[in-house]
């Protein structure tokens, strides 16, 4: 499904090389995780994937099924079925959680040439979608993400998640800043959604996440590469140990 | 003190070009304005209140040509239950125009000379020449002395429905010297819409008393045409209790200067003066309001907004000042700029001048751009850029907009700069 070959990627602005040749395939029906210290590049990976400005990739290949992502726009990518969860939700005053959500969906359908949904189905569903993520009416109707707190943020991405249906999804750090609830709601989420035709990719920087959404496949990066990779047994081996081991041991 | 020579040469020459029509009632009121006008003399560049608006195309004797739009749209407010007044180029238009007649409401013409409508004589002219200091306002005082036409409404009640007044553009050479005078009653209660261009050039004033606990709501649509220019002023004087609110929608026109006078006189009144303008390429849109607080505990809110592109030019000079003994008063003004591109440019100058010690005013000023993250944002839920653009641009005018209390209005204006926003994509 996901297909990232050999991915160079630098800084626009700066001459600053940040991923430095990542090789990494997720099948569809897979969990895959991504663990590693701070400044590894886990974000940037998400970003370049997504279609975010400000970096420059300067080697290497990145295929959602036969789509070359790196050819195409942020829209584009999402229609063709990807999704990240933003490590930091974005703050739209303005625009209503509704509208937004709609706009998504509706834009989505579009660009695949479906017909879009309607008002009523669409208020069917996000009210059922929002139910399950103890999402209230208020948070539907108020900006998109202002004056949210952290965990409700990250049950918002997991909304939209929920919504659009990507084919790949990716999780940026969506444990961080959750209580343990919270952790429950938004894990509940993503596993309702676990399904054959569909591939997750989890950045996360504590074992914690993995817990309760159950990997497949465990890697780690460090410095711009994925340095190892194994099974679930490799994020418990973090959790003991941190990642000054691993790191030695593959220096 | 006389105005320079060459100023008083451009005024002589606009005023030689214009008949005083003969009022009957308001004949004192058109002589006495004249001469102010000859004394202070005609706007001009070098004015420090002109300096970021060129008044030439306002002041010269020939009127600059102004492609009419010819839209087969329905007018901005006509799906709107109210009274229906309409003007030709300036010129009213009794075929397309309601009855003026409606419970608790007044309503006669400037040009209709024959009455003597004593109420309108104590006050044609009058905020306006109260309005002239500390700065003066010479295209309001021309408009006094040569105002062709204009409605005078008196409302001693709650009126039924709004007033609209539907101001169609249909010749490209054309002039309207529009003069309304609106007095509430005590307790009383009127919304006034307007819509259209109006003429190829406009000057228009619209004075309102809005006497104790008596409220005026106004929500204007200045058209969509693309070479017309427009001088509007507002006088509005407020008692106690009372309210005052108006909306401002420009989209489009050469040159608009839209300027706002507004003075509390009573204790505890509310002025909220707001207005958003979308603007691509050939396009200079300057508000200047002034609003004076000069009782206890009154409200007043300025909300400016202005989307610009292609080299559109903004302009924002709003003031505030607060008389010695104006306690309590609660003062906010904004003014802000969504800049699309690079060659577009917002002009502002702010001010407060307060002389009471217990008061609250604060006023922002800013310019930006589209916020790149939630660009990225939107587009990475498979938004196209352009949808996205048109959303977040809604969202900046959205704090403008909402000013407009009624649901239904709100929504008509929505639809006119959705209407625009998707005219003008990027
Ligand atoms: N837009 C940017 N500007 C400057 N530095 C950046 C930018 N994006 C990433 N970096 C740098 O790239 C490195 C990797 O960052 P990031 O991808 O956020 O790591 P992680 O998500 O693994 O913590 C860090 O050193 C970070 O400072
Ligand atoms: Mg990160």
């Amino acid at each position: 499904m996901l297909n990232i070959k050999d991915l160079h990627v630098k800084l626009e602005e700066e001459d600053k090389q940040i991923l430095k040749g990542v090789n990494l395939e997720v099948k569809a029906g897979k969990v895959h995780a991504i663990m590693g210290p701070n400044g590894s590049g886990k974000s940037t990976l998400s970003y370049v994937l997504s279609g975010r400005d400000g970096y420059e990739v300067t080697g290497g290949s990145a295929h959602l099924g036969e789509d070359d992502l790196l050819e195409m726009e942020p829209e584009e990518r999402a229609a063709a079925g990807l999704f990240l969860a933003f490590q930091y939700p974005v703050e739209i005053p303005g625009v209503g959680n509704m509208t937004f959500l709609r706009t998504s969906v509706n834009a989505q359908r579009k660009a695949r040439g479906e017909e879009e949904m309607s008002a009523a189905d669409f208020l069917k569903e996000v009210r059922a979608r929002a139910k399950d993520l103890k999402i209230d009416a208020d948070m539907l109707k108020r900006p998109v993400n202002v004056g949210f707190s952290g965990g409700e943020k990250k049950r918002n991405e997991i909304l939209q998640m929920a919504m659009l249906q990507p084919k790949m999804c990716i999780l940026d750090e969506t444990d961080s800043g959750l209580d343990v609830d919270a952790m429950k709601l938004v894990s509940e989420g993503v596993n309702a959604l676990r399904d054959a035709g569909r591939g997750f990719l989890v950045i996360t920087h504590y074992q914690r996440l993995l817990d309760h959404i159950k990997p497949d496949v465990v890697h780690i990066m460090a410095d711009g590469r994925i340095v190892k990779t194994g099974g679930p047994e490799l994020a418990l081996e973090v959790e003991n140990n941190g990642y000054a081991d691993i790191l030695s041991e593959v220096a | 003190m006389a105005a320079p020579a060459e100023k008083q040469n451009t005024t002589e020459a606009r005023i030689a070009a214009l008949d005083l029509p003969k009022g009957g009632w308001s004949d004192a009121a058109r002589t006495e304005a004249l001469t102010r006008l000859r004394v202070m003399g005609l706007p001009e560049r070098r004015d420090e209140y002109w300096k970021f608006t060129r008044p030439d195309a306002l002041t010269s004797v020939d009127v600059p040509t102004a492609a009419v739009l010819g839209t087969k749209e329905a007018p901005v407010f006509s799906e709107m239950d109210a009274l229906r007044i309409v003007f030709n180029d300036g010129v009213f238009d009794a075929e397309a125009s309601d009855d003026l007649a409606m419970a608790h409401v007044q309503i006669s013409r400037l040009a209709d000379s024959s009455s003597d409508i004593h109420w309108a004589a104590g006050l044609y002219g009058q905020l306006e020449a109260n309005g002239q200091a500390p700065v003066a306002r010479p295209l309001a005082t021309l408009n006094t002395a040569f105002a062709t036409d204009g409605v005078l409404i008196q409302v001693v009640g709650q009126a039924p429905k709004p007033i609209s007044l539907v101001y169609n553009h249909l010749n490209k050479a054309s002039e309207a010297i529009l003069h309304h005078v609106i007095k509430l009653d005590p307790g009383a209660k009127l919304t006034v819409l307007e819509a259209g261009p109006a003429a190829a050039r406009l000057n228009k004033v619209m004075e309102i008393d809005v006497a104790d606990g008596a409220a005026f709501h106004h929500v204007r649509a200045q058209g969509r045409d693309h070479e017309r220019c427009a001088a509007t002023h507002i006088f509005a004087r407020l008692g106690q209790e009372s309210v005052f609110k108006s909306f401002t929608l420009t989209a489009n026109g050469r040159l608009t200067r839209n300027e706002c006078v507004i003075e509390l006189t009573g204790d505890d009144a509310i002025a909220h003066v707001a207005g958003a303008c979308v603007g691509d390429g050939d396009f200079h849109h300057d508000d200047t309001v002034f609003v004076t607080h000069d009782a206890l505990r009154c409200e007043s809110r300025q909300v400016f907004k202005k989307v610009l592109r292609n080299g559109a030019i903004g302009v924002f000079q709003g003031k505030i000042l607060v008389k010695a003994g104006a306690q309590k008063t609660d003062g906010y003004q904004i003014s802000q700029s969504l800049l699309l591109d690079d060659d577009s440019q917002f002009l502002a100058k702010p001010e407060l001048e307060i002389y009471a010690d217990d008061v609250v005013c604060s006023h922002g000023s800013t310019s930006g751009a589209i916020d790149e993250e939630a660009l990225f944002y939107l587009r990475s839920r498979g938004v196209p850029a352009p949808t996205a653009t048109n959303l977040l641009t809604l969202a900046f005018l959205a704090e403008a907009v909402e000013e407009i209390e009624d649901e239904n209005l709100r929504a008509a204006l929505v639809d006119q700069l959705e209407g625009w926003l998707e005219r003008h994509r990027s």
